[in-house]
């Protein structure tokens, strides 16, 4: 007689082995390029930023989820690793490490865990964590270092073409990141690289990254601008491939993740030509952020055979 | 047949895992009893002709329709009626009414009926209701009774009769077997049908994984010009009856529609075979033919069982289960049952006996919004808001987002990184929404 018990659960029995954790390594692993990218023009300071802001982030997760809400860690979902990441790309290259780790913090538990930790963010926690470090300390914000020769700073080709200031950099440095910036934004070469190992591993789908390219190309050429340069100079890359991708904050119907894509175009654009900023990346996904409930809402796909109701 | 796209949006690729893919069909012994439950199809539950003490034949009639939805049912054994009482059910999970038949190991069967072997001579309405009296019931699963599927409301034409030999569910093998050893008989199952439906063409959908079938059935159909060998991409779920129609005919299914809104009836290839065997041999269905696999059973194969058999003596034959065995899942492993116990009976819809050692943990995530399901829907749903609102217990605010429309394939919980029980919660919210309808 057979006695042992038998597990009882509903389908389905198998699962593909994705998990959350897969997830978030996936997408640091693609943030890789563009750190060592960013070692290459600015030095190893880069690393200390990165390691502050990932520590910063963690370490607050932990303490806030142990000690104030006192619910079991979520750390190991790396989510936290991947916003430290992402947040020291966004930042430029001389910010002061303390100043990182506030922004870690802040990035974690106010654009986080206050709304109820992985899954229930509303907006972007890096770009949120960035936003505070521009309004918090706007003259470290952008104190931006020239490629290579770490004792002068310069301006970034977006502040330079804003104030007409001649030559700008050329398209080859502008692709390889031979330029000013922030962290992991100049270079869209490595940004690329990451952006292809994620779509290979299914983390990303290109609606999304390539809506907000043709959105930020569409209004450049509309204004008279040089679409190339518009495109590659700024966060523009970093922001359509890992930053307007992040899941939890952007759309998750088809329909939905294209016109997120462009309204994030729209507004990156307007804010470079129109705005007191020269770049929109980051504002433009936190603004589009807002409208994701109601872009959900407002397209819900049809079921398969829909149309064609029955009699 | 105009240009079709042979696949469906949506969909996954788990591993096949079709280990017995090459085993040749193998009859069990005659089980010592069989319990036989009264339900075994959609719709009301059989009334039993016999009672307890009774002497029954194999083939013998123990059951008759119990209503305009119901089949009959047979005894598939000889031997003594001991008792009729409620059973564990391995479909509907709770005890049912059921005959219980002990063997007198003599396996007496009772006369076939021969009348209707030359079937162009009789009314379709005549073997209608003879395929109703042979039980036969849609044995991919869903055991619909057939001789309803085969009535299409007055002045509906139907343009194609569709084979489903597609089997899509990873480890079942079971009617790739049957293609392969019974293809002649399959196609003058086919013929006969087409003849009930007054069909012009019939496909033959088959995953490409199935070489040895695909090439069977090409070679025995090659003079039957209105019988297309159609293969399709593997790809889960081909073999779902809306994204089916939409791969062989490109005709979508509206919702809360049948097949035949669009001319079209699907029927699994083991059913297309139970008529045959009715119709031309006169043997109603109370046997089938099923895979037992999984890595904790000795001996996996395709298996001839006896409706009624245990799981526990058909497991037994197959060289008993391992001691890692965790889990017995009826059907395959993407929408197959998780069974309590061996103690359960094999009924007509029952595909394939897996026992699988590995242990999906039952915690969950909070969704993070990836979309992956929403990706392989093959349905166009957003199993992601219905699986937080169904989370929540917010039913009635799923109906926004169609939870009546999922075919409960399990896509979306086979990819959720949250490993989120997607389906089981829509299963939850279509529950709750039929319920306040009625």
């Amino acid at each position: 007689m057979f006695k042992k018990n038998l597990s009882v659960s509903p389908a389905p029995h198998i699962h593909s082995g994705m998990s959350v954790t897969k997830v978030m390594c996936d997408v640091i692993i693609a943030l890789v390029p563009a750190v060592a990218a960013s070692v290459y023009f600015f030095g190893y300071y880069v690393i200390l930023i990165v390691v502050v802001s990932v520590a910063s982030c963690t370490l607050s997760e932990y303490v806030w989820q142990k000690h104030v809400i006192k619910t079991p860690s979520s750390v190991g979902d790396m989510s936290a690793v991947l916003t430290g990441c992402l947040l020291a790309l966004t930042l430029p290259p001389t910010l002061p490490l303390w100043q990182v780790a506030v922004g870690g913090f802040f990035s974690v538990i106010f654009a986080k865990q206050v709304f109820g930790g992985i899954g229930h963010n509303p907006f972007n926690p890096a770009l949120m964590g960035r936003a505070f470090l521009q309004i918090a300390w706007p003259k470290e914000m952008i104190t931006w270092l020239t490629p290579h020769n770490l004792s002068i700073t310069s301006a970034t080709p977006l502040e330079a073409s804003k104030l007409n200031q001649t030559p700008l950099p050329s398209y080859s440095d502008l692709f390889f990141g031979n330029v000013s910036g922030s962290l992991g934004e100049t270079s869209a070469f490595a940004i690329l690289i990451g952006a292809v190992y994620l779509i290979f591993r299914g983390q990303i789908k290109m609606t999304i990254p390539l809506s907000y390219i043709v959105g930020v190309a569409m209004v450049s050429a509309a204004y008279g601008k040089d679409v190339l340069f518009q495109l590659l100079a700024g966060g523009l890359m970093l922001g359509a491939f890992f930053m307007a991708t992040d899941p939890v904050t952007a759309p998750t119907t088809k329909k939905g993740m294209f016109i997120f894509g462009i309204g994030c175009g729209l507004l990156t654009a307007l804010i470079r030509f129109r705005g007191g900023f020269p770049e929109g990346v980051c504002f433009s996904i936190l603004i589009m952020n807002m409208t994701v409930p109601i872009i959900d809402r407002l397209t819900i796909p049809k079921p398969f055979g829909f149309r064609k109701r029955a009699q | 047949m105009g240009k079709v796209s042979l696949s469906f949006s949506g969909g996954v690729h788990p591993p096949e895992n079709k280990s017995t893919a090459a085993e040749k069909i193998i009859e069990i012994p005659l089980p010592k009893r069989v319990i036989i439950p009264l339900i075994q199809h959609v719709g009301s539950q059989s009334k039993p002709l016999v009672s307890v003490g009774d002497v029954v034949k194999r083939g013998q009639k123990i059951a008759s329709p119990g209503g305009d939805v119901s089949s009959s049912i047979h005894s598939s054994i000889s031997g003594k009626v001991s008792a009729i009482v409620p059973w564990m059910h391995p479909v509907l999970l709770k005890p049912s009414e059921s005959i219980i038949i002990e063997s007198d190991g003599e396996d007496v069967s009772e006369a076939p009926q021969l009348n209707f072997s030359d079937y162009v001579r009789h009314s379709r309405d005549e073997l209608k209701k003879f395929i109703m009296e042979s039980g036969i019931v849609g044995l991919g699963g869903a055991c619909f009774p057939t001789h309803i599927k085969l009535s299409p409301p007055k002045g509906t034409e139907i343009d194609y009769l569709i084979l489903n030999g597609c089997e899509c569910e990873p480890y079942l093998t079971c009617d790739d077997a049957l293609m392969k050893e019974k293809a002649k008989e399959i196609i003058e199952g086919i013929k006969a049908t087409m003849f009930i439906l007054d069909a012009y063409q019939s496909i033959i959908a088959i995953e490409e994984n199935k070489k040895e079938a695909i090439k069977t059935l090409k070679e025995i159909a090659f003079n039957e010009p209105n019988i297309t060998v159609l293969p399709l991409p593997v790809k889960y779920p081909q073999g779902a009856e809306k994204q089916l129609i939409k791969a062989t005919t490109d005709r979508e299914v509206p919702t809360g529609g049948l097949p035949f809104n669009v001319g079209v009836v699907v029927q699994n290839v083991a059913t297309t075979y139970a008529i045959f065997n009715a119709i031309k041999n006169g043997i109603p269905l109370y046997e089938r033919v099923l895979t037992v696999s999984g890595d904790a059973v000795k001996t996996p194969g395709n298996y001839k069982v006896r409706i009624g058999t245990l799981l526990s003596e058909l497991l037994d034959f197959c060289g008993g289960v391992d001691e890692s065995i965790s889990k017995i899942v009826t059907g395959g492993p993407m929408m197959g049952l998780a069974q309590g116990s061996l103690e359960v009976p094999v009924v007509k819809g029952i595909s394939g006996v897996l026992c699988m050692n590995d242990l999906l943990s039952s915690e969950f995530l909070n969704c993070i919004r990836c979309s992956k399901c929403v990706m392989v829907c093959p349905m166009n749903l957003l199993p992601n808001m219905l699986s937080v609102y169904a989370e929540k217990e917010l039913y009635s605010k799923t109906q926004d987002y169609y939870p009546l429309d999922c075919i409960e394939c399990g896509c979306c919980s086979y990819v959720c990184p949250s490993k989120r029980p997607i389906v089981a919660q829509i299963k939850l919210s279509k529950a709750y929404l039929c319920s306040k309808k009625t």
